[in-house]
């Protein structure tokens, strides 16, 4: 890639940082340069992103349903997997997966869900069934 | 408290991170020269670690493995730890600069408020240098961004105890230097890292990594289109390319970066097939962006057809065959 050709594309970097690259100059040296973005770049996060919105409304529109608890929305909405949210919890992955069951985790005890909030940066309030309401967030 | 540290923004963190602390001591290291010497030109498809629901690519050694990997060749000691409680990674961080060493730190993006929301993903590898303390804020000098900046007691031990996957456990590393790195040793290096990584690209052995590692996710491509359909595989290319040109860790921008090593490693090991390589690991690079413009079509759903996803795995194949032929004529280097 020369130099000039170092593409400066709109991104969601733009207001936070310029990145550096590496480039040939005329000389035929590398130099480096800033680029505020390459629009393949933000195309290939906005997929990204869109999966991720498409996975937490389907979490949403579960829990709605009662099919399944909160503690997957709220997973889904951190960007989380079960891997993760067991590493952070300290819960087992089988554990996490049961507490899914919207009659398991209405069984809860207290310092569980304590834990939960804790780990989604929410209240105690905002995890439980009864009272969940995605569209605050 | 402040260290006089000198806050050099780099393509990759972990360069950057490696380039500053070797700097601070009085080493004269460029970003590509310390990417070369640490080997860290790689690929690897790891089918069975699934980040954000798409396996995983790497177009770079295992974090960490860059500082090692340098320090070591340059004959540089390196202290690294790891911590049970953040109570103990915060006061072994408070000696480290009390004692004016600016310390390098592992951390996880999720939690990194200085960053834009879109790139926070729970990734754990990223590298920062913490430099100083002020009322109670630790002052950050991360490379990938162009000024330094500063992390609240609270976030700082947030970001260093991230888990999941890769999970720093608050683990912090330095060099100690204690004599002058001279040029022969540098020329020394060079060729240890050059040689590693032709170990590392050509001959390591399985199908899923170095050279042969492009081509097997090349075929996959196809296995996918096949089996999962084009919009799961759009997210797979996706994620490829997200491996490939995501902040500071740029797979396309790996190779520019292994291209100017060569340049500058011209400079001590006066050998003029090295410029000429160089331009190879360009022309790769280049092929590696105008794949990412391909599966960009295929990802945005304007390429739907059979014929576009053989297109990628074509690109892919002649892309790992120029990666090829650039190290084995690396490999034939006798100095």
């Amino acid at each position: 890639m020369n130099k000039k050709d170092i593409p400066q594309d709109h991104s969601a970097l733009v207001n936070y940082i310029r990145e550096l690259c590496y480039a040939v100059g005329e000389d035929g040296n590398y130099e480096t340069a800033n680029s505020t973005g390459w629009e393949v770049k933000t195309t290939a996060l906005d997929v990204a992103w869109k999966d991720i919105e498409t996975r937490i409304l389907d979490a949403k529109d579960k829990v709605l349903r009662g099919k399944v608890s909160p503690v997957l929305f709220y997973m889904e909405l951190r960007l989380m997997d079960i891997k993760i949210l067991s590493a952070y919890t300290g819960f087992w992955q089988c554990t996490i997966k049961r507490h899914f069951k919207p009659s398991v985790f209405n069984k809860l005890s207290e310092a569980k869900l304590k834990k939960y909030a804790e780990v989604f940066d929410i209240s105690l309030k905002e995890l439980k069934m009864e009272h969940f309401n995605a569209d605050k967030l | 408290m402040q260290i006089n540290f000198e806050h050099r923004q780099a393509a990759h963190c972990e360069n950057g991170v490696t380039t500053n602390l070797l700097r601070f001591s009085g080493i004269e290291i460029t970003e590509p020269l310390a990417f070369g010497i640490g080997s860290g030109l790689f690929f690897i498809y790891i089918p069975f670690l699934m980040v954000n629901n798409a396996p995983a690519f790497s177009y770079r050694t295992m974090p960490g493995l860059i500082f090692k990997r340098t320090c070591k060749r340059l004959g540089i000691d390196v202290t690294r730890k790891k911590f049970s409680s953040p109570d103990s990674a915060r006061k072994v961080l408070d000696d480290c600069l009390l004692n004016n060493q600016p310390v390098g730190c592992q951390v996880g993006v999720y939690y990194l408020t200085y960053f834009p929301k879109e790139y926070r993903f729970h990734f754990n590898a990223h590298n920062i240098v913490v430099y100083g303390k002020e009322d109670d804020r630790y002052l950050i000098s991360d490379p990938v961004m162009e000024d330094t900046t500063s992390l609240s007691d609270y976030k700082l031990s947030r970001v260093r105890f991230a888990k999941g996957p890769l999970a720093p456990r608050g683990q912090i590393y330095f060099p100690h230097l204690d004599e002058k790195v001279t040029k022969e040793k540098f020329a020394k290096a060079i060729r240890k890292g050059i040689k590693q990584n032709v170990r590392d690209m050509l001959y390591i052995p399985g199908p899923v990594a170095g050279v042969s590692g492009i081509k097997f996710v090349a075929r996959k491509i196809l296995k996918w289109h096949d089996k999962l359909g084009n919009h799961k595989t759009g997210l797979y290319l996706a994620q490829l390319v997200r491996m490939q040109e995501e902040i500071g860790t740029g797979g396309g921008g790996f190779r520019y970066i292994y291209a100017a090593f060569l340049q500058q490693a011209h400079d001590y090991v006066p050998d003029d097939r090295l410029l000429a390589i160089s331009e190879k690991f360009t022309a790769a690079g280049d092929m590696w962006r105008d794949a990412a413009v391909q599966a960009a079509g295929i990802f945005k759903g304007r390429l739907t057809q059979r014929d576009d996803f053989v297109n990628m795995h074509d690109r892919m194949y002649q892309v790992a065959e120029v990666e090829k032929e650039a190290f084995t004529q690396l490999s034939k280097l006798k100095f």
